[in-house]
Order: C-alpha cells, then sequence, then structure tokens
C-alpha cells in the first residue's frame, strides 16, 4: 500500500513536470522567441485556457503527499522553508505576468509583465529542478525527522550543504534545458508561420544542452549517491526507464528537424516520464534520503500514514482521477489544433 | 509565547485572512452567475447574458488572486506547522487532498472553458460550464469547512503508537457535526458578500447614470441574493452554530459573549468592553436573560462563564474573540436592515427614486467582507489555545526546525507581496467596473 502512494505521489508529480512544464518552457522562451508582440500574445494565447488548471497539478500532488506521507510533507517543507517560500512568490509572479499583461494596452505595462513573466519562468525551472537535486543527494536530517537547510552554504556537496550547491544547481539546468525543449515542441505544434520555424530551431539548440547536463548529471548521480544503482541490479527490469529516456531523447533529435512537431513533443513528454520514473525507481524505497545517517532517512514505511487512511484515499482517488482525466481530455479537445496569430479581442 | 510561534500564527492568519477576501466574492459570485445565465438561458435576454459576461471578468480577476493567495496557505501546513502536520496530516490531510483532487481540477478546466469559450461551447455548453465552476468552489469550501471542523472538533480518528492521529472512519471526518452548519453559514456568509458587491456596483451606474439597465438589474438580484442569504447566516445557520459553540467549545462561548461569571439567567452584551484584568464588562449594554434563552430556549437556564474554566483552558485573546464576535453579530443584523428596506422600496418600485437607499447600497459593499472575516477570526481566535480541540496545542505544533528569524523573513515577504498585489487587484477592479458592462456587447 505504500508502495502504491510512492507511485501515486511519483505519477502526480511526473504529471505536473509534464504539463506544467510546456508553460514553463513557454515561460522560458518567451523572451527568446517572442521578439514582438504579436508572437507574445501568440505565445501566451497557447498556454492561457490550460496554466492554471496544470498548475493544479502541484497542489493535488502536495495535497496527495501531505495526506498519504504526512512526516514526509512535515519534514521535507519546513526543512525546505525558503526555496519553497521563494518558489511560492514566484508562481505568483508567474501567474500575474501571464493574467496581467492584457490588460492594460500600454508598451511599458506590457513589457514589464513579460520580463516577470519569464524570468519567474526560468527561476522556478532552476529551482524545481534543484529541489529534485535535494532529494537525489540527500538533506541533513536528525534523528527525529527534521532538518533546515539554509539556501547556499559553500556550494560544495557537504553533508551540511545548502539547497544549491554545484550538484543541485546542475540537475536545474538539466530541468532549464529539458523544460525549454519541451516548452519548444509545445510552442512549434501549437502555431504556425514564422514562429513555428523558429520555434523548432530553439528546440534543436536546447537539444544539445538537454544532452550534455544529462550526462555530466547522470556521471555526477552516480558518484553522489550510488546506491541509486542498487535497485536496478536487483531488479533490471528497471532499465526499462533509462531506455525510455534514450528512446526520449533520440526523439527530441530526430523529430524537429523533420517537422513532426506532435512527435518531438511526445518524445521530450517520454524523456520527461522515463527519467523521473528513473529517479524514483532508484531512490525507493527513500523519500528523501539523510545525508548525515543513513538510518534517519524517510522511508516509504517510516513516513506514511496508516492503512486504512490510505486504503480509503485510494478509493476516492481513482474516482477523482477518471473525473479529472475527463475534464482534462475534454479541455485540452475544446482547444486543440493551432492558436490563431496575434491580437484579436480582449481577453479576460 | 516565543517569536517563533508568534511569528507563525501572524503569518498564518495574515495570508489566510488576505486570501479569503477572494474565494468569500467568487464563491457567491459563481451562484449569481449561475442564476443569471439560467435567466437568460429561460428568457433569451441577451441583457442577461452580457450581465455575465461583464460579473464574469469581475470574477475572473477575484478567482486569479484567489488560486495564487491559496497555494501558501497549503504550503504553510508543512512550513511553518509540520508537528501538526506530522500529528494530524493522515486526518485532515484527506480533506485537503480531496479539495485539490476533486474541485480544484473540476474549477480550473472549467473556468477556462467559461472564460475562453463562449463562442465554441454554445448557449448550454456555457451555462453548463458556468454550474461546473459553481460546483467546484462550493464543493472547495465544504472540504476546508471540513478541514477547520476537524481542528475544532476533532472526531474519527485515534491516536497512534507514535502519538499522531490516524484517521478510523471517513464518513465522520466528511460528516463531523461540526460542519453541517458552519458551512451553510459560510456559504451564505459568502452570498451576502457577493450580494452586497453586485448591489455596489449596480447602485453606482445608476447614481452615476451610465449603463443603467444593467445598474437596476444589478441592484435588484443583489437585493434579493442578499436579502435571502444575510437571513440564512442568522437563522437558522448562526444560531445552531452558537448552539455547536455551547455544545462543544462552552469556554470559547463564554468568552465570545463576555460573560465572566456562571449565572441562571445570563445576560446577552450587546455592547461593552471586556476588562480581563477585573473580570467584569466596562459600559455595558446588556438585554437580561437573552444569552440563556438563546444558547438553551430557555430563560432561565445555566450558561457556564469563564469563571467555571480553568484559565489554561481560556482562549488567549478574550478581547479580540469578543470584539470580532460582536463585529460579526452587529454588521450582520445591520446587513438584514439594510437589505429588507432595499427590498420594500424595490417591491413599491421606489428603489431607483431613492438616491439615499442607492448611496447606501453603494458604500455598503465592505462590511461584509469584514464581517466574513470577524466571523473567521471569532472561530479561530475561539478554538485557541488549542490547534486541534482538546488534543494539540497551538504551541505544539509549530515547525522545530524554522527559526524565528526566517519566519519574519517570509512573514515580511507576504507583506509586500500581498501589498503589490492588493493595488493590482483594486487597480484592476476600478477599470474593469469603470469599462462597465454595456461596451461589451459590441467587443465579442
Amino acid at each position: 500500500m505504500e508502495t502504491l502512494w510512492f507511485i501515486i505521489v511519483a505519477f502526480m508529480i511526473t504529471m505536473y513536470v509534464v504539463l506544467d512544464g510546456f508553460d514553463l518552457g513557454v515561460g522560458v522562451l518567451y523572451l527568446l522567441l517572442g521578439t514582438s508582440d504579436s508572437d507574445r500574445q501568440t505565445m501566451l494565447k497557447t498556454i492561457a485556457p490550460f496554466w492554471d488548471g496544470n498548475e493544479v497539478w502541484l497542489l493535488a500532488a502536495g495535497g496527495t503527499l501531505y495526506f498519504a506521507f504526512p512526516m514526509l510533507y512535515a519534514s521535507s517543507f519546513s526543512g525546505f522553508y525558503l526555496p519553497l517560500m521563494i518558489v511560492l512568490w514566484l508562481l505568483m509572479l508567474r501567474g500575474a505576468g501571464i493574467e496581467l499583461r492584457h490588460q492594460l494596452h500600454h508598451p511599458m505595462w506590457k513589457s514589464f509583465w513579460d520580463v516577470v513573466f519569464s524570468l519567474s519562468s526560468v527561476l522556478l525551472v532552476v529551482f524545481f529542478g534543484a529541489a529534485l537535486g535535494n532529494v537525489i543527494r540527500g538533506v541533513p536530517l536528525h534523528q527525529d525527522g527534521y532538518f533546515f537547510e539554509p539556501l547556499w552554504t559553500t556550494f560544495t556537496v557537504v553533508p551540511e550543504a545548502g539547497i544549491l550547491d554545484w550538484f543541485t544547481v546542475l540537475i536545474g539546468l538539466v530541468a532549464l534545458f529539458t523544460l525549454t525543449a519541451h516548452g519548444a515542441h509545445y510552442i512549434s505544434m501549437k502555431t504556425t508561420g514564422d514562429i513555428q520555424i523558429r520555434a523548432r530551431s530553439y528546440a534543436a539548440m536546447s537539444w544539445w544542452g538537454v544532452l550534455l547536463t544529462s550526462i555530466l548529471a547522470l556521471v555526477a548521480t552516480s558518484s553522489i549517491r550510488p546506491e541509486i544503482w542498487n535497485n536496478y541490479a536487483e531488479h533490471p527490469w528497471g532499465y526499462i526507464f533509462p531506455l525510455g529516456g534514450i528512446l526520449g531523447l533520440a526523439g527530441m533529435y530526430i523529430f524537429p528537424s523533420r517537422g513532426k512537431d506532435t512527435s518531438s513533443f511526445l518524445s521530450s513528454t517520454l524523456f520527461i516520464v522515463s527519467m523521473l520514473s528513473a529517479t524514483a525507481f532508484g531512490l525507493y524505497p527513500h523519500l528523501l534520503p539523510s545525508s548525515t545517517d543513513p538510518q534517519y532517512s524517510l522511508t516509504v514505511y517510516n513516513a506514511a500514514a496508516q492503512h486504512y487512511g490510505l486504503s480509503v484515499g485510494l478509493l476516492w482517488w481513482i474516482v477523482g482521477m477518471l473525473l479529472a482525466g475527463g475534464y482534462f481530455t475534454y479541455l485540452y479537445r475544446s482547444f486543440r489544433g493551432k492558436v490563431s496569430s496575434g491580437a484579436e479581442g480582449e481577453m479576460y | 509565547m516565543n517569536d517563533a510561534l508568534l511569528i507563525d500564527r501572524l503569518q498564518f492568519g495574515f495570508t489566510i485572512a488576505y486570501h479569503y477576501i477572494f474565494p468569500q466574492l467568487t464563491m457567491g459570485l459563481s451562484l449569481v452567475i449561475v442564476v443569471l445565465k439560467g435567466m437568460y438561458l429561460w428568457k433569451r435576454d441577451e441583457r442577461y447574458n452580457n450581465a455575465t459576461r461583464f460579473l464574469a471578468r469581475i470574477f475572473a480577476i477575484n478567482f486569479f488572486v484567489g488560486v495564487i493567495t491559496g497555494i501558501p496557505m497549503e504550503f504553510q501546513f508543512g512550513t511553518n506547522w509540520a508537528r501538526f502536520s506530522k500529528f494530524a496530516g493522515g486526518v485532515i490531510g484527506q480533506t485537503l487532498a480531496m479539495e485539490g483532487v476533486f474541485s480544484f481540477f473540476l474549477e480550473s478546466s472549467f473556468l477556462g472553458l467559461f472564460l475562453f469559450g463562449e463562442e465554441k461551447l454554445g448557449k448550454r455548453g456555457h451555462f453548463v460550464s458556468a454550474l461546473l465552476v459553481f460546483i467546484g468552489s462550493w464543493l472547495s469550501g465544504y472540504l476546508i469547512v471540513a478541514t477547520n471542523a476537524w481542528m475544532q472538533h476533532p472526531v474519527g480518528y485515534q491516536i497512534a503508537s507514535d502519538g499522531s492521529a490516524q484517521l478510523t472512519s471517513f464518513w465522520d471526518l466528511l460528516l463531523n457535526p461540526w460542519v453541517g452548519w458552519q458551512y451553510v453559514h459560510t456559504m451564505s456568509g459568502s452570498v451576502v458578500t457577493a450580494g452586497f458587491v453586485v448591489a455596489s456596483i449596480g447602485a453606482y451606474y445608476v447614481l452615476a447614470q451610465r449603463d443603467t439597465d444593467y445598474g437596476k438589474l444589478f441592484v435588484h438580484v443583489g437585493v434579493v441574493t442578499g436579502i435571502i442569504a444575510s437571513i440564512i447566516v442568522l437563522f437558522p445557520t448562526g444560531d445552531q452554530q452558537g448552539k455547536n459553540v455551547a455544545l462543544h467549545q462552552p469556554v470559547t462561548l463564554a468568552a465570545m459573549e463576555g460573560l465572566f461569571k456562571t449565572k441562571e439567567g445570563a445576560e446577552l452584551t450587546l455592547i461593552g468592553q471586556p476588562d480581563i484584568e477585573g473580570q467584569k464588562m466596562d459600559n455595558p449594554l446588556h438585554i437580561p436573560n437573552m444569552l440563556s434563552f438563546l444558547t438553551y430556549n430557555r430563560w432561565k437556564a445555566e450558561v457556564k462563564g469563564l469563571d467555571a474554566f480553568p484559565r489554561d483552558q481560556w482562549p488567549d485573546n478574550i478581547p479580540l474573540l469578543y470584539y470580532s464576535y460582536h463585529i460579526m453579530v452587529g454588521l450582520g443584523t445591520i446587513f438584514i436592515a439594510i437589505t429588507v428596506v432595499a427590498g420594500y422600496l424595490l417591491w413599491r418600485r421606489r428603489l431607483f427614486s431613492s438616491r439615499w437607499m442607492l448611496w447606501i447600497l453603494m458604500l455598503s459593499f465592505p462590511f461584509p467582507y469584514i464581517a466574513n472575516t470577524a466571523g473567521w477570526m471569532t472561530a479561530e481566535l475561539g478554538r485557541q489555545p488549542w490547534l486541534a480541540y482538546g488534543i494539540m496545542r497551538t504551541v505544539q505544533g509549530t515547525s522545530p526546525t524554522v527559526s524565528a528569524g526566517n519566519g519574519l523573513f517570509t512573514l515580511l515577504g507576504f507583506l509586500g507581496m500581498y501589498f503589490v498585489i492588493g493595488v493590482l487587484f483594486l487597480f484592476l477592479m476600478i477599470k474593469k467596473i469603470n469599462h462597465g458592462p454595456e461596451k461589451l456587447l459590441y467587443e465579442t
């Protein structure tokens, strides 16, 4: 049961990264790719009906984490106090950037919110990546299951490291390149003309970044947390996840140059899903490894709620997910296809 | 009170009070929008449809600020109240997670369709999306009130060997005896806010002699919803919730009412200042025996005063609790008076020539916000000194590793961020209201 909830929480986080990932990717590319006002409006239109629903996956994943693994929620949210609060503020700014720009037709107003939107998206991606890096590297858990990390200490990977050290920043860069490519694929899928072509070329450029940082991250992970390979040695079927990652990466190289935008987008989706699954597979049963004493690590067993709550939760979770799947299918179908370019009418 | 505890409480109190400005309008307004959209389907009068278009713009801004200020609420359970989360996550994590899974997905998906999809969906489809947004937001309200109800009156759990609370009955949690009246009370309070805001915008248009057709419609809708909702807030829901407090938190009732000494035939204090040091009310204005009657339906029933409880069970800020409660009740009574008089004038077809009443309607929109906030302050200050009533004290719930300095850093950050958001919000609201509904007809 605990394992099942580990998979469920990992699934919800992955859904968040895939869905809000392209919103964030659009944000990262926004200033680079959107050189004219009409290009920027087009890019915003591709995500306008969706971004809020996508962000809900983060909230729903947080809530699910809270009830399935209360100890993990308590420990990690208080331990990552500062970066989480900064992420909250960035999420607010990102949302404000999307929603406020079109409220006033003045170039200064627009350019201000454009920068807010793009900059907060970039920082969010790096912080989310760094958060994943922290989970892989481990945190200085005390015996009582709590810890506190400052934002940074010396930027080196030591037991008393901060949120940001060279390793977690590296994972942040992996996230940045990956979601940039993901967002570029999304834009080229939803648009036509000049912007579509330029999005493809940005996708091609960021691919090299993905490749380089992924290789570096792989090497670094193996040296910092070699235990991550233990599960693969015991259960070789787990290699299916890295294999999926390689396939995704190959697709991300092949499809954009041939103009197959949907396939490119599916490839980057496959890459994200595979890499996150591969990490989760390697970490299991750890939820939050300890960098001080391994026996203080939070695992699916010592952090989970009791059986009754988890089984009741499973019933409503399945119902809720079927409903949510229905809404999302309907929502994305209603706004499927390419968006028209530039301005038309006032948005809300 | 050590510093970190004070800062954690200030931060949660500030961010939740600020956050609730927005959902209290959108929950009520989603109902008004559904009603107007339904009227349009029924009467085929384009005026109703365009009125919803206008209200949807007001709704969208409020919903958006509600979303971005709502995310910190869920996070803060973990960031600032880690020991409470560890203790209670297995129980209240259920309702919080259900809110994400059942209502946020529903709301956010169909709000996108409602705002951007009027042409694609057609009339009925558009109505259904408005209806689903309404259902989503009212469901969200239920799950939050249910979460709070567990903190006010814990049920359906047992304490496990590691000291944490674990769920034993899902339905006890969802059907907590605390939740029923409290939910209807909260939601009708939200409809009062929406009614007053809609009436206020309408009164402005009528007085300013612009968009008058819509102005009259808004006044009409606002006053009618205002009458119904403000009566429900008082009776039966407020009355029944008061009895719930008397039953489950008698010491809170004594503090709310400013009753220091236990007595038979206790008086109801309308106005007065509690003097904690002297254990008495200063400058009181009483109705004799009324508190006994309201609580137990008997004029001479005994009501327990603060003296019947040990000091360490008393709420830790009795004056603020007392004032919050009295502001809520006082304003609630005034709302009934305003809406009933306006409703009478409307019925006699004299409202739109009674400029004084339109002025009152236009200017009174802030007061439901104050009353709703005071209501929640009554509930939350009344729960003190407990985090989960009777089983965990507030002082035991903080995060062990978050220092006061880090807490103050983020509290200041929230103050700054929310100030900016507040300024932008007001700017956009004024802009939308100034733009008005009439012009929207030619824009779509």
